[in-house]
């Protein structure tokens, strides 16, 4: 069975004024649909680039990134945008709600990009508030909403299109204990009952241990 | 929700910082506004022209008279369908500061030569009839609460002496170009007084006014007339009506020029305003435009809304700035002495030219954060701390 995300000796380095810093070196990976996949590894070995890579808001060095036998490693920014748009759920580490929006508004607004009419968009933004378990916050602001709730409202955002990936970045690092366990339980059941092939950053052990399989990542390879 | 519920929703954010771009872009919009008025009030007398009517002077200064005896001479040029003529006799009107003109003219034939004067026909005969009867400008009528049979009694300077004149018409305008704000009296009056006191300055017209034909042989005419007085003691420049008075403006250009420049300045100065507002907000919302490309939002997207917002600002500052500089202009409108901007009001141009002002605003204050925004790669777009 071929992979659902492929990336072929991957390099990638950043200028930061006039220092060129190498953060992945030829790396490789592979991920298979329904997979559920922790990436784990000191600060600055190369994690959420890897993450960014995959999920196609960044561009490799080197090396080619497959997702769906789609290589986005190649596409231009705007095929980039509507690629990622149909194919890619982002999960950020704080939230990164829109605060003049309210929960529907902000779980609605990928769904601003497609051809849906407004009943349509209003079905699929309360399915997926239902599904994280905020269908009673909808016309609350992100300012109104514990940590907890507001990571929950950005993961219906993520899933709200139905995406091939979602990708989560430290989902769980700006939350209390027990806000964290309820994330980690909705991101298994997404993988679980909604059969996402999910892949995460993270530098929790506990969260680490929802995934099938985690992968360590140490100077930019994969170790 | 629709982008523009966004936009709507991103212009609230900061309501004072809002409000105060707003009232910013109104009293743009107001002081161009205002300026504008006040340069088309200059160049009021330029439009109301008429392209039929010809204006010949002494040639050395306008100040200087001429003979009314060339009065015949000119009547006489082919093309010529009627003479009149006027002397500038101002005075002193209750104070030096009621400053409106007022002329000493041919009452047989001056509201012929100038039909945008409307005086009634028995009011006309009856000030024809009486030697110190005048007919004053509706504006005139209306600010000093004059009617007919009012005598208006004006101290004079030019031609010294107490003078008392019966109020016997009222013109009105003809159209809103026209000014209302003269007071017209019997030139025979002037010179039978004259005859009498300062025998030395009777029979001497300050200019001649010459209705013609056909206004396509105005320069034809006009150098016809002159070279009747070539070489005499009181030699004559004829010109068109708009030429004699943009050679008025001539000698205020300076000021003009530089009203119009200040007036283009403002609208510079409140751009800048505007893009001040729209580059902070643009910078705040950096990590909110790197998460909206990474949910797939384009270029264009990004392009409506911060487009968007700016021009929701600019166009509301520019409907309230509109929307009050029409009771400004009226309120300076009582205030000056009617007869420095006899027409004063706001003329069509303006308010396109303020109404596209803002938009300009609008659209100039958006592009360098929208620049900024298309810029910035969403990883760097995340780092972003603000």
């Amino acid at each position: 069975m071929s992979a659902l995300i492929k990336v072929e000796n991957v390099s990638k380095s950043y200028t930061r004024d006039s220092f060129k810093i190498p953060v992945l070196n030829n790396l490789s990976l592979s991920v298979e649909k329904g997979e559920f996949i922790a990436l784990m590894g000191p600060s600055g070995s190369g994690k959420t680039t890897l993450l960014n890579l995959i999920a196609g808001i960044d561009k490799p060095n080197n090396g080619k990134i497959f997702v769906n036998d789609i290589e986005v490693s190649n596409l231009n920014e705007s095929e980039l945008a509507k690629w990622r748009a149909n194919n890619i759920g982002f999960v950020f580490q704080f939230y990164n709600l829109i605060p003049v929006l309210t929960a529907f508004e902000n779980v609605e607004l990928p769904l601003l990009l497609t051809n849906l009419s407004k009943s349509e968009r209003r079905e699929h933004v309360e399915t997926a508030l239902k599904i994280v378990g905020l269908g009673d916050r909808m016309d609350h602001y992100p300012k109104q909403l514990s940590g907890g709730q507001e990571q929950r409202v950005a993961i219906a955002r993520a899933v709200v299109t139905d995406p091939l990936v979602l990708v989560a970045d430290e989902p769980t690092g700006d939350l209390d204990k027990n806000s964290a366990g309820e994330i980690l339980i909705l991101l298994e059941r997404l993988n679980n009952e909604f059969k996402k092939t999910i892949v995460m950053v993270t530098h929790d052990p506990h969260a680490a241990e929802k995934a099938h399989v985690t992968r360590q990542l140490d100077k930019g390879e994969l170790v | 929700m629709k982008i523009l519920k966004l936009i709507f929703k991103n212009t609230l954010r900061h309501k004072l910082r809002t409000s105060l771009t707003i009232v910013g872009i109104a009293i743009a919009v107001i002081a161009f506004g205002l300026m504008r008025t006040v340069v088309s009030a200059w160049y009021a007398g330029v439009d109301a022209s008429a392209a039929n009517r010809l204006i010949t002077r002494q040639a050395v200064s306008f100040i200087f008279t001429l003979p009314y005896s060339y009065r015949d001479k000119i009547a006489k040029v082919k093309g010529v369908e009627k003479v009149t003529y006027a002397n500038w006799f101002q005075g002193v009107y209750i104070d030096k500061n009621q400053f409106f003109p007022r002329l000493a003219v041919d009452a047989d034939t001056y509201f012929d030569v100038y039909p945008e004067f409307l005086v009634s026909k028995n009011e006309l005969e009856t000030f024809k009839k009486e030697r110190n009867a005048c007919v004053i400008g509706a504006d005139i009528a209306k600010q000093y609460k004059l009617k007919l049979g009012d005598v208006m009694t004006i101290d004079g300077d030019i031609y010294p002496g107490t003078w008392e004149f019966v109020v016997r018409g009222i013109y009105k305008p003809k159209f809103k170009s026209t000014d209302a704000t003269q007071m017209l009296f019997h030139w025979k009056y002037l010179d039978e007084t004259m005859k009498k006191f300062s025998p030395g300055r009777s029979g001497n017209i300050g200019w001649f006014i010459e209705k013609i034909k056909n206004p396509s042989q105005s320069g034809e005419i006009s150098k016809e007339i002159d070279g009747l007085f070539k070489n005499s003691t009181a030699e004559t420049k004829t010109e068109t009506e708009r030429a004699f008075q943009q050679g008025f403006l001539a000698s205020t250009s300076a000021i003009i020029t530089a009203m119009n420049f200040i007036s283009f300045v403002i609208i510079g100065i409140i751009m800048l305003v505007l893009g001040n507002t729209m580059i902070m907000a643009a910078r705040e919302r950096t990590r909110e435009y790197a998460v909206m490309k990474t949910l797939g939002f384009s270029a264009k997207h990004l392009i409506l809304l911060i487009m968007g917002e700016s021009l929701l600002i600019s166009i509301i500052g520019g409907g309230i700035g509109l929307f009050f500089v029409f009771p400004l202009v009226a309120g300076f409108a009582e205030v000056i002495p009617k007869g420095f901007f006899p027409i004063f009001r706001i003329v069509p141009i303006t308010i396109i030219l303020s109404a596209l002002s803002a938009v300009l605003i609008g659209v100039a204050s958006a592009i360098f954060p929208i620049q900024r925004a298309l810029k910035t790669k969403i990883v760097d777009g995340f780092r972003f701390v603000g």
